[in-house]
C-alpha cells in the first residue's frame, strides 16, 4: 500500500509499475464476453465495472414417457438427468490501486474480444486525468458521467440488490458489524460522501436525489494536513499512525480548562474543548501519532457534527457514510460513529457500506446500461467471485495483503426474476430469516466452521459422482475444495466479510462455489435414485392411509411429514446413513419418531381446526426430495385437495443439497398424477400449483420470493400455511416461518 | 476513544451529590435566607411591605439580582433543576408554590420536563444546604458535608441548625460588624458573596472592582477604575489598593505577557452610582501562576475584595488562588455571564460609538465597510462564542438562552496548527503571516475539480472543495509558503465555524448570528470571510454581527455579577 499514497492525486503517472503480473483468470474473469465497462478512478483507487456473461452448466432433468412400463417392476431412474449449458448474465467489480491502471488497461485491451463495445462511462476525480490514457489503450470514447450522480445510483442498487449492506459499527461490542435487515424502503436518506472533501446528499428516491451542503473538512484535509504535519506521504499510513497516538497530548480536553473540577460539574473531562488547543501553548516536540489521532478526531467530529445538523435539519435518521475517508477503515468508522452518537444523542444512526468502495463504479455503469434496464431485475452478491469486506485490510490478514489484498472483487449475477418480499410477511424489516447470528457467537461459529470443513470432503466426493462422464470433474472438485476452504478460513478470522454470518449464508457460499466450477447440482444422482424408490412405495402408503380411520390417518400424515425430515441435509450422521443405507425405510423412521408430545406440539390444536371448515388455500414449503416430499408431503397435501383446500407446493428454484428443485417437483407431481386421480384431477383444475421459492438455498429466505403472488389467495391461507409449514416441511436448523 | 468537543456538552445530569457540591464550590450560598424569605415575603409583602418602609422590598430586589442567580449554571447542566432560585426571581404570590415554577430558561429543556415535578421537591429539602454552613469553620464544614453524604435524613435537623446560625448572624449584622464579618470569615460564601446590605443604606461593594474570565488560552480581566474617589475615600483608601489603581492605569503592558487593550476602554462610565473608567486586560492562562503570586505579593488578601471569575479556570485555579493568593473566587457561570455581558456592554455603546457592527460588501476589499449596527431588539439570537473552542448559544431572552452545539476547532485549532505548521509563536503573527499568505494554493478548489463550477449542485468555482486538499500531492506540499499555510489554517477553521453557525441558525429559526471570542481580534479576515459566507450561503438570510470587545464579555459579566447588576 505504500505506493498508494504517492500516487496521490498529483502524482499518479509517474510511479506507475507495469513490471507486475496479474493473475488475469482471477481478476478480470470472464472478460473475454464482457461488453459493457465502467470506470471510476478516485484519489487512489480505481474501480472498473463490466458486464459479462458466464456459460453455466446447469443440471435439467426431463421425464421419460412411462405409459408402456409397469413402473412397479422397474429399477428404471423415474426421470434423466442432463448437464446443460445455461448462459447467465454477471456483473464484474473490481477495484484496484491507481498505480496498476495501466497494466491492467493492458490486460483488458488484450483479452477483450467483444468489438460491439465503443463507449466507456467514466467517473470519479481522476476520471479526466486518465482519460487520454484509456481512449488510447482500449479504442472506448470515454463517456464522463457526473460522480455524485453515480454514487448514488450505486448506493440505491447496492441497499436494493444487497440484504446485508448497510451495518453500524461499533468498537469493542460483539459484535462489531450488526448489519441491517433489508429495508422495504431505503428513502429518503442522507448519504455522506467522504472523499477529499464532504458532500451531503438527501436521497428521496431512486431518481430524485439533493445535495444539501457540505464541508471541505474531509478526507483530503486529513491526508494534506497530516502530510504536512507527519511528514508521512500515504492515507492508509497515517490512519495507521492515528490508530496508535494519544490525543489528549495534543488537544485541550475539558480537564486541562477545568482542573479536576470536571467531575463536579458533571462535565466529562476527556470531551475535547479545543482540538490542537495544546500545541499552542508548548514548544514542545509532538509525537506524529499522537497529531494523526488528534486530526483524526477533529475531521471525524466536524464530520459528524455536520452529518448531525443536516439530518436534523431534514429530519432524516438514516445516515449512510461512503467515499475514501471510510473506506471500511475501522479507525475511521469508530470515530464517525462516536461523533454521531454523541451529536446526535443516538437519534441518529451513522451506517457503513459494505461495498461502499464501488459506489461510483456501480453507478457510472447502470448509467451506461440504462437501456438494458438492469434495475429491472434481481441481482445477487455471488459469495464465490467476491472478496468480502476489508479484504484489503492491512491489519486483518496479513497473509492475505500479498497480492489479492491490492485487487478486490465484487460479482453478481442476474437472478432468472425480480425478487420481492412474501407478501405474507407480516413486517418484512422486522423479518430475519435466521435464528442463529454466527457473528456474535463465537463458539458456534467455530461448530459451525468446523462442520462445513470435515462436510467438506464429503461434498467434493458427491460432487465428483455427480459428473461421472466429465474427465475434469476430479480436477474441478480439487479447486471448488480450494476455493471453499480459502473461504471458510477468511470468514474464521472476518466472520463479517459477507454480511452477518449464518448457516444459511455458508450453505449459499458453498452453492456459489460450485457452481462457480461447474457442479450445478451433485446431489442430483442422488434425489434421482431416492425421487425412484420413494415412488414406488406412494401408492402402497396412500393405500394404507385410506384404511386408516379419519384421526388415525390425521395423526399418520403429520407423523409422515415429520418422519420425511429425518432424511434432511442437516445432521452429518443422516447423511451416513444415507449414503450405507439407502432403503433406510419409510416405516421405519416413522416408528423411530418419538411418541407424542413432541417438542413442540400443536398437534390437538392442529386436528381441532381440522375438524372445522376447509382451509381454503395452503401454502406448503417441500424440502427433501425423495422419501420426504413423496411419501411425507404428498399424502398430506392430497389430504388437503380433498378437503377442498387449494395448495400451492413451493420448491427451490435451483439445486440446494438434497432438496427437491422445482423442476423435480413438476415431474414428481405428474407421476405422481399418474398414479392418483385426486392429485391428477388438481393438478388439471389448478388447485395444486406448484411454485419456485426463488432460492437455491436449503434455508428459506421468505424476502425473497419470486413464486406467483396470487394476492387474494394467498393472504387467506396465513394460518394455516404457517402451522403446516411448521409442522412439516420447513424443519431445519432455521425455521424462518415459526412465526 | 477520547471523547470530542468541549466541556460545553453537558449531556448527562450530574448526580444530586455532585450538584450539590458544585454549587457549594460554585461559591453561591445565601440560600438559607430564601429559603426563609421567599416564601414570606411573597406572601406578606403586600401588606407589610409598605409599613417597613424600604427594607423588605430592598430585601427582596437583592435577593431577587444576587440570590436568584443561584441555580443558574445548574438548570442548565441537568435541566430538571427547578431551583428555588428561580422562585425567587419571580415570587408569586402562591407563598411555597412559587418555588416550583419552572425558570424561564427552562422552556428551551422542555425535552426533560417530566422529571420536574420529583427534582422539585427534593429541592425543597436540598435547598437549604450550603447555607447552613454560614458561620462554621472550613473542617467543621467538611465534617459536616462528609456526616451529611452518608446521612441525609439529618437535614432537617441541619435546617433547624442553619436557621439558629442564621439568626445570629443577622444579629451580627445589625451589630455593625458588618464589614470585617463579611470579609473575615471568608468561607461562608453566604457573606462574602454579598457585600452586607440588610440596610437601605446600602452600599456597593468595595474597591477594587474586578472581572475575571479564564479560558483555555486567555485570560481576560476588566477593572473598574473609579474617577469620583472623594478626598475623604482617598484617604481611607489603603496603600495595596491605590498601587493597583496606579499600576493598572498607568501601563498599556504588564510583564512580558499582559496587555491592556487601551482602544476598547469605556470612559466615564457609571456603574452602581459610581464614575470611572472600564478597562480591558488580558494575558495567556499558562501565566495565571505569575498572577497569582502577584495577587500575594500585592497583598490582595488584604482587601477583603472577591474576586468574581468565570471560565473554566475558575474552577481549575481556584485552589491556587486560596494557597497561595489566600484569595476566595466566587466562580460563575461562563454562559450566564457572556450573555450578561453582551448586553450590557452593548447598551452602554462604545464611548458614544455603537457596539455592534457589521460588513457590507464583505468580499470586495475595496468597497468592503465596516457600519454599526443597532442591537436593540436582540431576540432571538444566536451568540457563536469563539474561544479555543466554540460554543453556539441560541437566545431567546435576557434568561432564556439554550446551549444548542459548539466544535472543537476553534481559535486555539487555528493558532495549534499554526504554530505546528510554521513555527509562529503569538496569535499576531500568525494572523500577520495568514494576512499575506494565498490559502487556494493549499486547498483543492470546486474549480480545481470542476474546472469551473459545479453546476449540478449549484457549487461555485471558488468555493473550497476540500481544505488543504492540494497538500496531498508532494510537489504542491513543497511548493507553498509557510504564509499560504497559515492563511489556510486560518480559512479553514472560519469557513467551518460559519457552517456550523449557519445550520444552527436555520435548526432555530434565528436569523441573527453574534460571533465574538478572542478568535475574531484583530481578524478582519476571519470577520468579513465569515460575514460572507453566511450571507451567500444563506441567500442574504443571515446577518453576521460583531461586537468592539469581541472576548471580554465574560469578564464583564463577572464584573456585573459582583456588583449585582441584574
Amino acid at each position: 500500500m505504500a505506493e498508494c499514497g504517492a500516487s496521490g492525486s498529483g502524482s499518479s503517472g509517474d510511479s506507475l509499475d507495469k513490471s507486475i503480473t496479474l493473475p488475469p483468470d482471477e481478476i478480470f474473469r470472464n472478460l473475454e464476453n464482457a461488453k459493457r465497462f465502467a470506470i471510476d478512478i478516485g484519489g487512489s483507487l480505481t474501480k472498473l465495472a463490466y458486464y459479462s456473461t458466464v456459460q453455466h452448466k446447469v443440471a435439467k432433468v426431463r421425464s421419460f414417457d412411462h405409459s408402456d412400463k409397469d413402473t412397479e417392476q422397474d429399477h428404471e431412474p423415474p426421470y434423466e438427468i442432463s448437464v446443460q449449458e445455461e448462459v447467465t448474465a454477471r456483473l464484474h467489480f473490481v477495484k484496484f490501486e491507481n498505480t496498476y491502471i495501466e497494466a491492467c488497461l493492458d490486460f483488458i485491451k488484450d483479452h477483450l474480444v467483444n468489438t460491439e463495445t465503443k463507449v466507456i462511462q467514466a467517473t470519479g476525480g481522476g476520471a479526466y486525468k486518465f482519460k487520454d490514457l484509456i481512449e488510447e489503450k482500449l479504442q472506448l470514447k470515454v463517456d464522463k458521467e457526473d460522480v455524485m450522480t453515480c454514487l448514488i445510483k450505486g448506493c440505491n442498487f447496492v441497499l436494493k440488490n444487497i440484504p446485508q449492506e448497510a451495518f453500524v459499527y461499533q468498537k469493542g461490542s460483539n459484535p462489531e458489524f450488526r448489519f441491517q435487515t433489508h429495508q422495504p424502503s431505503v428513502f429518503p436518506y442522507l448519504l455522506v460522501s467522504v472523499g477529499s472533501g464532504v458532500s451531503i446528499v438527501k436521497v428521496e428516491t431512486e431518481d430524485r436525489f439533493e445535495w444539501i451542503g457540505g464541508s471541505s473538512i474531509g478526507g483530503g484535509t486529513f491526508w494534506g494536513l497530516g502530510a504536512l504535519l507527519t511528514k508521512t506521504k500515504s492515507f492508509d499510513e497515517l490512519l495507521h499512525l492515528a490508530s496508535r497516538g494519544q490525543h489528549a497530548n495534543v488537544d485541550m480536553l475539558v480537564q486541562d480548562i477545568y482542573g479536576g473540577a470536571h467531575q463536579t460539574l458533571g462535565l466529562s473531562g476527556n470531551l475535547i474543548a479545543s482540538s490542537f488547543g495544546k500545541s499552542a501553548t508548548a514548544d514542545t516536540e509532538f509525537s506524529k501519532e499522537d497529531m494523526a489521532k488528534s486530526l483524526l478526531h477533529m475531521i471525524s467530529n466536524d464530520i459528524g457534527q455536520l452529518a448531525c445538523l443536516y439530518a436534523k435539519l431534514h429530519c432524516l435518521d438514516r445516515v449512510y457514510f461512503g467515499g475514501f475517508f471510510i473506506r471500511g477503515h475501522p479507525v475511521t468508522m469508530r470515530t464517525i460513529t462516536y461523533s454521531i452518537n454523541f451529536f446526535s444523542k443516538g437519534e441518529v444512526q451513522a451506517l457503513f457500506l459494505r461495498h461502499e468502495g464501488y459506489l461510483g463504479a456501480i453507478g457510472a455503469f447502470l448509467k451506461g446500461a440504462e437501456q438494458d434496464n438492469p434495475n429491472q431485475y434481481s441481482w445477487e452478491e455471488n459469495y464465490a467471485g467476491s472478496s468480502g469486506l476489508m479484504s484489503s485490510s492491512p491489519e486483518l490478514c496479513p497473509t492475505q495483503r500479498a497480492r489479492s489484498g491490492t485487487f478486490d472483487l465484487l460479482e453478481m449475477d442476474r437472478l432468472e426474476r425480480p425478487l420481492v418480499n412474501l407478501p405474507l410477511l407480516l413486517d418484512p424489516s422486522s423479518y430475519v430469516p435466521d435464528t442463529v447470528d454466527l457473528t456474535d457467537d463465537a463458539l458456534a461459529r467455530k461448530y459451525w466452521l468446523t462442520c462445513f470443513e470435515e462436510a467438506l470432503d464429503g461434498v467434493v466426493k458427491r460432487a465428483v459422482a455427480s459428473q461421472p462422464g466429465s474427465v475434469d470433474a476430479a480436477e474441478r472438485a480439487e479447486k471448488f475444495r480450494q476455493k471453499y476452504w480459502d473461504k471458510l478460513q477468511t470468514l474464521r478470522h472476518q466472520p463479517f466479510a459477507y454480511g452477518t454470518l449464518t448457516v444459511r449464508s455458508l450453505l449459499d457460499t458453498r452453492e456459489h462455489c460450485l457452481n462457480e466450477f461447474n457442479f450445478p447440482d451433485p446431489y442430483s444422482k442422488v434425489k434421482q435414485k431416492d425421487n425412484g424408490v420413494a415412488l414406488k412405495c406412494f401408492q402402497r402408503v396412500i393405500h394404507s392411509l385410506d384404511a386408516l380411520g379419519w384421526e388415525e390417518r390425521q395423526l399418520a400424515l403429520v407423523k409422515g411429514l415429520l418422519a420425511g425430515n429425518v432424511f434432511d441435509w442437516g445432521a452429518k450422521a443422516v447423511s451416513d446413513v444415507l449414503e450405507s443405507d439407502p432403503q433406510f425405510g419409510f416405516e421405519e423412521a416413522k416408528r423411530k419418531l418419538q411418541e407424542r408430545p413432541w417438542l413442540v406440539d400443536s398437534y390437538s390444536n392442529w386436528l381441532q381446526r381440522l375438524k372445522g371448515p376447509p382451509h381454503k388455500c395452503a401454502l406448503i414449503f417441500a424440502d427433501n426430495s425423495g422419501v420426504d416430499v413423496i411419501l411425507g408431503v404428498f399424502p398430506f397435501v392430497r389430504e388437503l385437495l380433498s378437503r377442498g383446500t387449494e395448495v400451492i407446493l413451493a420448491c427451490n428454484s435451483g439445486p440446494a443439497l438434497n432438496d427437491v428443485t422445482y423442476s423435480e417437483s413438476l415431474i414428481v407431481a405428474e407421476r405422481i398424477a399418474a398414479m392418483d386421480p385426486v392429485v391428477r384431477s388438481a393438478l388439471r383444475e389448478e388447485r395444486l400449483l406448484l411454485t419456485r421459492t426463488g432460492s437455491s438455498s436449503p434455508c428459506l429466505d421468505l424476502r425473497t420470493w419470486s413464486g406467483p403472488c396470487k394476492g387474494g389467495h394467498i393472504w387467506a391461507l396465513g394460518p394455516l400455511a404457517s402451522q403446516s409449514v411448521s409442522l412439516s416441511v420447513c424443519s431445519g436448523a432455521d425455521s424462518p416461518v415459526l412465526t | 476513544m477520547r471523547q470530542p468537543i468541549g466541556y460545553e456538552a453537558f449531556g448527562l445530569p450530574p448526580s444530586c451529590l455532585d450538584w450539590l457540591a458544585a454549587r457549594w464550590r460554585n461559591g453561591r450560598g445565601g440560600l438559607p435566607r430564601m429559603f426563609f424569605c421567599s416564601g414570606w415575603i411573597a406572601a406578606e409583602e403586600a401588606t407589610r411591605a409598605p409599613a417597613l418602609g424600604g427594607w423588605l422590598g430592598r430585601q427582596r430586589f437583592l435577593l431577587r439580582m444576587g440570590a436568584g442567580r443561584l441555580g443558574a449554571p445548574m438548570e442548565r447542566h441537568c435541566g430538571v433543576a427547578a431551583t428555588s432560585a428561580s422562585s425567587v426571581r419571580e415570587p408569586t404570590p402562591g407563598g411555597p408554590d412559587g418555588r416550583r415554577r419552572e425558570p424561564l430558561r427552562r422552556r428551551a429543556n422542555s425535552a426533560s420536563a417530566p422529571a420536574v415535578g420529583a427534582s422539585a421537591s427534593a429541592e425543597g429539602v436540598r435547598r437549604d444546604r450550603p447555607g447552613s454552613y454560614s458561620g462554621a469553620t472550613s473542617s467543621s464544614r467538611q465534617r459536616v458535608e462528609s456526616l451529611r453524604k452518608k446521612r441525609p435524613r439529618f437535614w432537617t435537623v441541619i435546617a433547624s441548625v442553619n436557621f439558629i446560625l442564621l439568626m445570629v448572624s443577622l444579629l451580627v449584622s445589625q451589630n455593625y460588624f458588618r464589614k470585617s464579618i463579611c470579609f473575615q470569615i471568608r468561607q461562608s460564601h453566604f457573606f462574602s458573596q454579598k457585600p452586607f446590605c440588610v440596610y437601605s443604606s446600602w452600599k456597593p461593594q468595595v474597591f477594587p472592582w474586578f472581572g475575571l474570565d479564564i479560558g483555555g488560552t486567555l485570560v481576560k480581566l476588566v477593572y473598574f477604575e473609579p474617577k469620583d474617589i472623594t478626598a475623604e475615600e482617598e484617604e481611607e483608601e489603603v496603600e495595596s489598593l491605590k498601587s493597583i489603581r496606579k499600576y493598572l492605569t498607568s501601563n498599556v503592558a504588564y510583564g512580558s505577557t499582559g496587555i491592556r487593550d487601551v482602544h476598547l476602554e469605556l470612559k466615564d462610565l457609571t456603574l452602581c452610582g459610581r464614575k470611572g473608567n472600564l478597562h480591558f486586560i488580558r494575558f495567556p492562562t499558562h501565566d495565571m501562576p505569575a498572577f497569582i503570586q502577584m495577587g500575594r505579593d500585592k497583598n490582595f488578601s488584604s482587601l477583603h475584595t472577591v474576586f468574581c471569575a468565570t471560565g473554566g479556570g475558575a474552577y481549575k485555579f481556584e485552589q491556587d488562588f486560596l494557597t497561595i493568593g489566600d484569595l476566595q473566587l466566587c466562580k460563575l457561570d461562563e454562559l450566564d455571564c457572556l450573555i450578561k455581558g453582551i448586553l450590557y456592554i452593548d447598551s452602554v455603546g462604545f464611548n458614544g460609538r455603537s457596539q455592534c457592527y457589521y460588513f457590507e460588501n464583505p468580499a470586495d476589499s475595496e468597497k468592503c465597510q465596516k457600519l454599526p449596527f443597532d442591537l436593540r431588539n436582540p431576540y432571538p439570537l444566536l451568540l457563536v462564542n469563539i474561544g479555543s473552542g466554540v460554543s453556539i448559544l441560541a437566545v431567546y431572552s435576557k434568561d432564556n438562552y439554550k446551549r444548542v452545539t459548539g466544535t472543537s476547532l476553534g481559535g486555539g485549532t487555528f493558532f495549534g496548527l499554526c504554530c505546528l505548521l510554521t513555527g509562529c509563536t503569538t496569535f499576531e503573527e500568525a494572523l500577520e503571516m495568514a494576512s499575506r499568505g494565498d490559502s487556494t494554493k493549499v486547498d483543492k478548489l470546486v474549480r480545481d475539480i470542476y474546472g469551473g463550477d459545479y453546476e449540478r449542485f449549484g457549487l461555485p468555482g471558488w468555493a473550497v472543495a476540500s481544505s488543504f486538499g492540494n497538500m496531498m500531492s508532494k510537489e504542491k506540499r513543497e511548493a507553498v509558503s509557510k504564509e499560504d499555510l497559515a492563511r489556510a489554517t486560518l480559512i479553514t477553521i472560519t469557513n467551518n465555524i460559519g457552517s456550523i453557525a449557519r445550520m444552527c441558525a436555520l435548526n432555530e429559526n434565528i436569523n441573527q448570528v453574534v460571533f465574538v471570542g478572542n478568535f475574531l481580534r484583530i481578524n478582519t479576515i476571519a470577520m468579513r470571510l465569515l460575514a460572507y459566507a453566511l450571507d451567500y450561503w444563506s441567500k442574504g438570510q443571515l446577518k453576521a454581527l460583531f461586537s468592539e470587545h469581541e472576548g471580554y464579555f465574560g469578564a464583564v459579566g463577572a464584573l456585573l455579577e459582583l456588583l449585582k447588576i441584574p
